[in-house]
């Protein structure tokens, strides 16, 4: 009788119950085989909805609901204080600017690498990547280091600043804020360039300087409409990372409400201790997760439009 | 005469001089100089010295805990990013297109909100904080807390590894070794995991690396108690920055032990990586 | 000589891509570079191009040495192994791109263009993008495209590799009307024989960096001059030694021999047509017959070793096993210093060619 049709949980919980226990081994054998790969399948899927929901959308859940606990008003507060105002500054600025370097050394440093052939060219890939497996306390370090009181730059820096007439620092400013910025993003953008070059290979580039293009209109006319998308996608992880970045950051920024980013600033809120400012720095929080989500949609709009531009 | 000037040019694509000026130079401004700089100032501690502060029991430590962590950390991320890369590519289910968007979360929230949320929610007031107390766990201000944070920040390392590969692995692969009868254990074993074994390794290296220099999503978590052996290296490094009586030097030699720790592992990585693909080539 | 090659060298580490390569082609022709991958083929024609620079020697086209001359003001259109059409440029910005950077007028670009679209008989598909053509029709625009700056050489790298079988044969035939149309000196790369055969004037048969023979295709496959042309050309069986067999008794030790199929006559023992010559004949045995197409393949064993001929499907019906007379008119005898054609003492005074 069990053979036929499905057999829903109910007939398994009664054959337990009322036929004897060998029979549902059996037919519990029976099912097992017939099924198992569906059963590993749900197994897999509910362990992966599990970790999905407990580490990715429980935490930003947490971020809004704490961000709110003391209402909407001290929720707008905290994030129209002049000090959040002053790290979103210095968090945009910092941004830009690394993401629009990086940009650029990304470009140059992608057309060399996968364009010539060079003795060291191996070397210097492996050293454009070294920001990525470097502790970003560790970048901090290193400006400080050259550009701090003690640095040995400080007085090439002095020297400049005295023929120019300005007074630019280094370290705890925001032009350090922008370097340590810049070095922990570095090989964002050339890595994800990099490779869609190596795949579409020298051939198109070769053919157009046969025909005396010159190197500008290569790359323009040529190169670019490759690597648009990747670029693209390249930039927003610049720009996510760029105004993420806190080790780095924290070891050159010093002063609250002038060269503190907003990551800097939730920390000093959170630091702070009451309850209060534990709750404005999920506020701030908020706003970083915010921009957070943003970029991640728009790196899956890129994802999607790159895969289907793909000539 | 002739034929040095023949040599120079190597390639008809025009360009090479200027890129490589300009790489050249904006690697060694904005990168080499300033690491030079972190390797000559741990050259001002004298051998005594640099012995001294490698000893010390919470330099010892905390580098135990950044490895120990990191690689514990790695390898729940490799097993859960394996499970979690499979199921992106190989099952259909409701909310799949959310789950394969957010799995890039980590890289793109801010180290320092992932930390004080994550602390938040693992610290006795926390929802799961809360469940594991009443079983007599403790989650944030542990070690358990530090590779929590380090899972967290790791995982889209080694999914992102992985999936390509699994997708261009053809389904047809596994029922070819399904046809012969080989069960799913051993389907596994012998036929998808050597498959996506090298770009396991790339994830488990890169989740490793990040791992052991991170520092804002770890720092709260973790309590950065001495006598709990929760500090991490990266603290111990800031601490030295932050604290009453700044210490470069100190700084500087545990940054290069750490960076040098971090290369060897890469090392020896990529090298476990040459010797497997050369036995699979053959 | 229109195009020259003195003395080229180059080397990519260890590896000697020439050695020591020297030829010219005349104006008008149009020359295959044929060998085995590997063999330096690419490279040379790449040399040609001022894509590689040589270590040493000198390339000259219409007498002038080019050396220093970069690629692009050689006068050479080029076609691509895979074409390296602009995937992101339609059909006419292909063609058009090499005039745009000559700044050549537009209107007049707009006329070179259409008469290129129509020479290669692709009217109606400018707006297409490289991925929407078939195989077929992105070499004819890789053609057109090196051909519309009206350049003096064109050079083609294995112009057909990419191309299925099928249409391969078609193109090949389209590739020499063209060209001749067009009355371009053209020179390209194959390791395909048959392609080289059937399309070039001249062939230049290149292997390990080395310039083997250049001759007319009949000429290197009636005389080559080195054992790997000898080899290379055809289909042949290699033999260590023909001990015993009739006519060639007296052929010296550490003489390597080459069979063509073309060198072995096999025939049932009454057929009346070789009664001459049956004091050279040697008993053989059929092994394998293949259906070729149009012909039958006989592998026969002879005297221990293994001969192949072609039988044309007009003659009378054989079976494996069977018995048959077999006549080598005449082998390639090639030790390191070169190969010879070698007849059979016991046809001399006979016409072979008559039969």
């Amino acid at each position: 009788m069990y053979l036929r049709g499905k057999v829903s949980a109910k007939d398994w919980g009664d054959m337990y119950l009322q036929e004897n226990h060998d029979i549902f081994v059996e037919k519990w054998g029976d099912f097992m085989k017939k099924n198992s790969q569906k059963i590993v399948k749900w197994i897999l899927i509910g362990i992966s909805v599990l970790f999905f929901l407990l580490m990715l959308v429980l935490p930003l859940l947490e971020v809004i609901v704490r961000a709110l606990a003391d209402g909407l008003q001290s929720y707008q507060a905290a994030l129209t204080a002049e000090n959040t105002l002053s790290a979103l500054k210095v968090t945009l600025i910092a941004t830009v600017i690394a993401v629009a370097v990086n940009t650029v050394f990304g470009l140059v440093a992608s057309w060399l690498v996968t364009k010539f052939d060079f003795r060291g060219k191996n070397v210097l890939s492996a050293l454009i990547d070294i920001p990525f497996s470097i502790s970003p306390v560790i970048a901090g370090l290193a400006y400080i280091m050259t550009f701090g009181r003690s640095g040995w730059a400080k007085p090439v820096i002095d020297g400049i600043n005295e023929a120019l007439g300005t007074d630019i620092a280094l370290v705890f400013s925001v032009p350090a804020v922008v370097l340590a910025t810049i070095f922990v993003t570095f090989p964002f953008i050339s890595r994800e360039i990099i490779p869609v070059l190596y795949t579409q290979g020298r051939e198109e580039e070769e053919a157009a300087a046969m025909m005396g293009a010159s190197g500008f209109t290569i790359f323009r006319k040529i190169t670019f409409p490759h690597i648009r998308w990747g670029l693209l996608y390249g930039m927003i992880l610049c720009a996510a990372r760029a105004f993420g970045e806190f080790g780095a950051v924290y070891a050159v920024s010093k002063a609250r409400g002038k060269t503190f980013t907003l990551p800097l600033e939730i920390d000093a809120l959170y630091m702070a201790g009451s309850a209060d400012s534990i709750t404005q720095a999920f506020a701030v929080s908020s706003l970083l997760v915010g921009m957070a989500l943003i970029m991640l949609i728009l790196k899956n709009i890129v994802e999607y439009r790159g895969k289907r531009n793909d000539r | 005469m002739k034929r040095a000037q023949i040599k120079k040019r190597k390639s008809i694509i025009p360009g090479f001089g200027l890129s490589m000026g300009i790489t050249v130079a904006m690697l060694s401004l904005l990168i080499l100089i300033p690491l030079a700089s972190v390797l000559a100032y741990s050259f001002r501690l004298s051998g005594a010295e640099f012995a001294e502060l490698m000893m010390r029991p919470n330099v010892v430590q905390a580098f135990v805990t950044s490895i120990g962590c990191a690689l514990a950390a790695a390898v729940l991320n490799c097993i859960f990013g394996t499970i979690l890369a499979w199921v992106l590519v190989r099952y259909e289910f409701p909310g799949k297109r959310l789950m394969d968007g957010m799995i890039e979360l980590p890289f793109a929230l801010p180290t320092a909100v992932a930390g004080i949320t994550l602390t938040k929610m693992y610290s006795d007031t926390g929802a799961i904080g809360r469940a594991f107390e009443k079983l007599g766990i403790e989650i944030a201000y542990t070690r358990t807390g530090i590779i929590i944070a380090m899972v967290f920040i790791g995982i889209p390392f080694v999914v992102r590894a992985i999936q390509p590969v699994l997708e261009k692995l053809p389904a047809t692969y596994e029922e070819a070794a399904g046809m012969l009868g080989a069960s799913r254990l051993t389907i596994f074993w012998k036929v998808i995991f050597p498959e996506i074994r090298p770009a396991l390794l790339t994830g488990f290296g890169l989740a490793l690396a990040r791992g052991i220099g991170e520092y804002g999503s770890v720092i709260y978590i973790s309590g950065n108690s001495e006598k709990n052996g929760t500090q991490v290296v990266s603290y111990v490094i800031m601490q030295k920055l932050n604290s009453g009586n700044v210490d470069y030097e100190g700084a500087a030699a545990i940054a290069l032990v750490l960076l040098i720790l971090s290369f060897v592992m890469l090392f020896a990585i990529n090298f476990i990586q040459h010797i497997a693909s050369r036995r699979t080539n053959v | 000589m229109y195009v020259e090659l003195k003395n080229i060298n180059k080397k990519f580490g260890d590896y000697e891509a020439a050695k020591n390569i020297s030829f010219g082609i005349e104006q008008g022709k149009l020359a295959a570079l044929l060998g085995p991958s590997g063999s330096g083929k690419t490279t040379i024609l790449r040399i040609l191009a001022g894509l590689e620079q040589q270590d040493g020697g000198d390339v000259m086209i219409e007498g002038r040495v080019v050396n220093d001359v970069p690629a692009s003001e050689r006068g050479i259109g080029f076609v691509f192994q895979n074409y390296a059409l602009f995937r992101y440029m339609t059909v006419y910005d292909n063609i058009a791109f090499g005039l745009k950077v000559q700044k050549m007028e537009k209107q007049k670009i707009r006329e070179r263009v259409q008469e290129m679209v129509s020479l290669i008989g692709l009217e109606g598909l400018e707006k297409r993008y490289p991925n929407q053509l078939s195989g077929g029709q992105r070499q004819r625009v890789a053609f057109a495209r090196a051909i519309a700056p009206n350049p003096q050489l064109l050079l083609l790298d294995e112009p057909f590799a990419a191309i299925d079988a099928k249409v391969r044969k078609e193109l090949r035939r389209w590739l020499k009307e063209m060209i001749e149309k067009v009355g371009i000196t053209s020179i390209f790369v194959t390791h395909d024989q048959e392609e080289a055969v059937e399309v070039a004037d001249d062939i230049l048969i290149i292997n390990e960096g080395k310039l083997e023979q250049i001759g007319s295709p009949i000429d290197i496959y009636k005389n080559p001059k080195t054992p790997f042309v000898a080899q290379f050309i055809g289909t042949s069986v290699i033999l260590d030694s023909l001990l015993g067999f009739k006519g060639y008794e007296d052929i010296p030790n550490g003489k390597k021999v080459i069979v063509r199929p073309e060198f072995v006559e096999a025939f049932k023992s009454d057929n009346q047509k070789f009664a001459k010559m049956m004091n050279a004949v040697e008993e053989g045995v059929i092994e394998t017959i293949v259906f070729r197409g149009s012909y039958l393949e006989l592998t026969l064993r002879v005297k221990g070793v293994r001969l192949t001929t072609h039988r044309s499907l007009e003659r009378r019906h054989v079976e494996i096993g069977e018995k048959m007379c077999v006549l080598l008119y005449r082998v390639y005898l090639f030790d390191e210093n070169g190969a010879q054609i070698r007849k059979n003492e016991l046809l001399k005074g006979i016409d072979v060619e008559a039969l």
